[in-house]
């Protein structure tokens, strides 16, 4: 492992006063996938961008334990895929060149993850013109082009169709079968049963409850987790 | 005194025969007002960049100088110039008063607040968009700039046409540090004035026509323009 495991000690994040993230303090390590819960406003996308570095910590700290520069080794793919106004392979080769990973094979190595995700027929469409499964599954592919020890993503299928939501899945699964730590945020319980292998439950900006997802669906230990479940 | 239908028939014999004296003064506007619009362009469309993506000590006062400057009236513009490059002025050894790059140098600064809060106010919106997935790829605000950049290319191509539209129209600022020389430092803003006063409206008119031309093809390509930035949003709802 280049960057895991990921300790959170202490962590805590403001916004004018308002605090949005309480004292976390948590270790994210390789293999599973990490699935966050939490009701609307929990907390869920900002513990995501604070673990990715998107926000700094107002208090404690976000530590990566490997000796490779953390970076380098993470993507993040957002609820609402954000392309740049190109094509979908130059998306992907924008995205190596801009991490410094394209090592003179970046169309390549962009034609291969878009071949992942089935977009390799779409390679020269206007990205922005591409369905909106398709994005997030272009979006998908632009985060797994730079080879991530960790892929973080933020309710990927909340605005998809049942079947772009089921083609997103696979592509989650086959990351994870590949190697890659995933931590996710979903408000679909279903999916989070589907995908999770442990789960990460945050309530007000707290974390109240860390288990294996089995444990947490079965018998959840907070009030406020079984509540959520109900 | 002629008709106005005269005048007009006339003038448009004028610009149908390319008559030399027109094709000069016509040629000199639009090397004076696109050199102009170049510099500010350069200086305009980081700065205003900059302002939009990167937080730092002083920056609301920035905004608020270019914001003041972008209404400055065209006339101070000129004589501040006018003031810095006369012989008794700070910038006097260059002897640059009465020439067209004092000309291009008014126009420009000008302009360059325009452009600079312009590109700063599209800016903004596309920085808002793109923020957090840049900086995900190790972007930071500053090195952002040229992606951005690109990516606004054509609602800022609006911009750079009004920023254009202003400087080819003005006529205060360059009367005052041009000092409409014939051969020299004449353009059409500055010889529609002179020859209406002097009563020779054929030459006037033609060039009058000749700057709504221009006017109305800078009017058309900014809407073109601005369709095509609008066409790029793309569905990414």
């Amino acid at each position: 492992m280049k960057i895991l495991p990921l300790e959170l000690r202490k962590a805590s994040y403001s916004v004018r006063g308002t605090q949005i993230l309480k004292d976390l303090s948590i270790q994210l390590t390789a293999g599973s996938r990490t699935v966050v819960l939490g009701a609307n406003g929990a907390g869920k996308s900002s513990f995501l961008r604070l673990c990715h570095g998107l926000l700094q910590p107002t208090k404690g700290e976000v530590i990566w334990y490997g000796n490779a520069d953390a970076k380098l080794y993470q993507a993040f793919v957002f609820q609402r895929p954000i392309l740049l106004r190109r094509s979908a392979i130059k998306n992907v080769v924008f995205a190596l060149d801009a991490m410094g990973k394209s090592d003179g094979s970046s169309l390549e190595r962009g034609m291969e993850a878009l071949t992942t995700v089935g977009l390799a027929g779409k390679c020269h469409q206007q990205a922005r013109s591409l369905s909106i499964g398709e994005q997030q599954k272009l979006a998908i592919a632009r985060a797994t082009a730079l080879s991530p020890e960790v892929l973080f993503l933020d309710e990927p299928t909340s605005s998809l169709d049942p079947e772009a939501t089921t083609e997103v899945e696979h592509l989650i699964n086959r990351l994870h079968e590949a190697g890659t730590k995933i931590v996710m945020t979903t408000h679909n319980l279903r999916q989070a049963k589907r995908l999770a292998d442990d789960v990460v439950f945050i309530h007000k900006g707290a974390i109240l409850e860390t288990s294996l997802a089995k444990d947490f669906f079965e018998a959840p230990k907070s009030k406020e987790a079984a509540s959520f479940l109900c | 005194m002629r008709s106005l239908w005269e005048a007009m028939a006339t003038a448009f014999d004028l610009i149908w025969s390319f008559d030399p004296a027109l094709i000069e003064i016509v040629g000199l506007s639009l090397y004076i007002s696109f050199t102009a619009l170049l510099l500010s362009a350069v200086i305009g469309l980081p700065l205003g960049a900059l302002l939009a993506t990167k937080t730092f000590p002083g920056r609301q006062l920035l905004i608020a100088l270019v914001n003041a400057l972008f209404g400055l009236p065209a006339v101070v513009v000129g004589l501040l110039v006018y003031l810095m490059l006369s012989r008794t002025g700070p910038l006097g050894a260059l002897g640059l008063l009465y020439t067209p790059s004092a000309m291009i140098i008014a126009q420009a600064i000008l302009i360059t607040p325009l452009v600079t809060a312009l590109a700063r106010q599209t800016l903004l919106s596309f920085w808002e968009e793109y923020d957090e997935q840049l900086r995900s790829l190790g972007l930071t605000p500053v090195t952002a700039i040229p992606t951005l950049l690109w990516e606004a290319r054509f609602a800022l191509s609006v911009v750079l046409l009004a920023a254009f539209g202003r400087a080819i129209a003005e006529v205060g600022t360059v009367m005052i540090v041009g000092g409409n020389i014939e051969h020299v430092t004449r353009v059409m803003t500055t010889s529609i004035a002179l020859e209406t006063s002097k009563g020779n409206l054929n030459l006037a008119v033609a060039l009058g026509i000749v700057l709504l031309l221009i006017s109305l093809s800078v009017n058309l390509l900014s809407q073109t323009a601005s369709s095509i930035s609008v066409r790029n949003q793309g569905s990414t709802a």
